[in-house]
């Protein structure tokens, strides 16, 4: 079971601040296309990848990162802290 | 090292008196430099009601504690300082400060400017302006992002 987590407009698009998933995606790029097939809604939020950012149990990486062992995958807007 | 999170205002300048009275005392290296900065929500206009502040909790404070680490090792630092706030904030209100503590300057600013380039894009922060025509996300800055650049 992956714990994924949203934020920001992302959260806002797909209308939920987390979820568990039942998932076998090998990469976060795998798991984007997953949910994407889901529902529209997932699709107008992953529709342009280069505008999000993606955590793996809270660190920053690609999307390209593979999940094993994986427990949280974060999605978000690039950050504007400071 | 000190890295607060808080939804609560803060009073910079008594932030920054007990930081520099602490760094200073010869108990922790003498240092003899201490730089400052302070982020207040803006409001150049009149529109803003007020800043939404929306954040990851899980990974916010480590993420944040990893930059302060980077920077007391390489700019060998006596101390540092963030607050970082989250929720609902006032226009004039203050959103964040940094404070560096080393032997010289140099080495202090360049700390601050290295946290504060970082806490910009890599700490877990998103921004929303709520204004009386509706509410919208701040976006980041290409040049925000190309300030981390010089420190790589």
């Amino acid at each position: 079971m992956l714990n994924i987590v949203y934020f920001a407009w992302v959260r806002e698009r797909i209308g939920l601040p987390r979820e568990n998933v039942e998932t076998t995606a090998a990469t976060v790029a795998d798991l984007v296309t997953e949910l994407v097939a889901r529902e529209e809604r997932y699709a107008v939020a992953f529709a342009d990848i280069s505008a999000l950012r993606v955590a793996v149990d809270q660190e920053l990486v690609g999307f390209d990162a593979p999940l094993a062992g994986v427990r949280e995958v974060a999605f978000f807007p690039p950050m504007t802290g400071g | 090292m000190v890295v607060r999170l808080q939804e609560w205002a803060f009073d910079a300048g008594a932030e920054l008196n007990r930081f520099s009275a602490n760094v200073t005392s010869s108990k922790v290296n003498g240092a003899g430099a201490v730089v400052s900065f302070t982020g207040v929500v803006r409001d150049t206009d009149d529109r803003l009601i007020r800043m939404e502040i929306e954040h990851y909790p899980a990974m916010t404070g480590p993420a944040i504690e990893a930059m302060v680490d980077h920077a007391t090792g390489c700019w060998g630092l006596a101390g540092a300082l963030v607050i970082h706030r989250y929720g609902a904030l006032e226009p004039g209100a203050p959103i964040m400060m940094v404070a560096t503590a080393a032997r010289h300057r140099a080495d202090a600013f360049a700390a601050a400017e290295y946290l504060m380039d970082f806490l910009k894009s890599r700490a877990p922060f998103w921004k929303k302006e709520v204004t009386k025509q509706g509410a919208t996300w701040v976006a980041a800055r290409d040049d925000d992002e190309q300030a981390l650049d010089r420190w790589t």
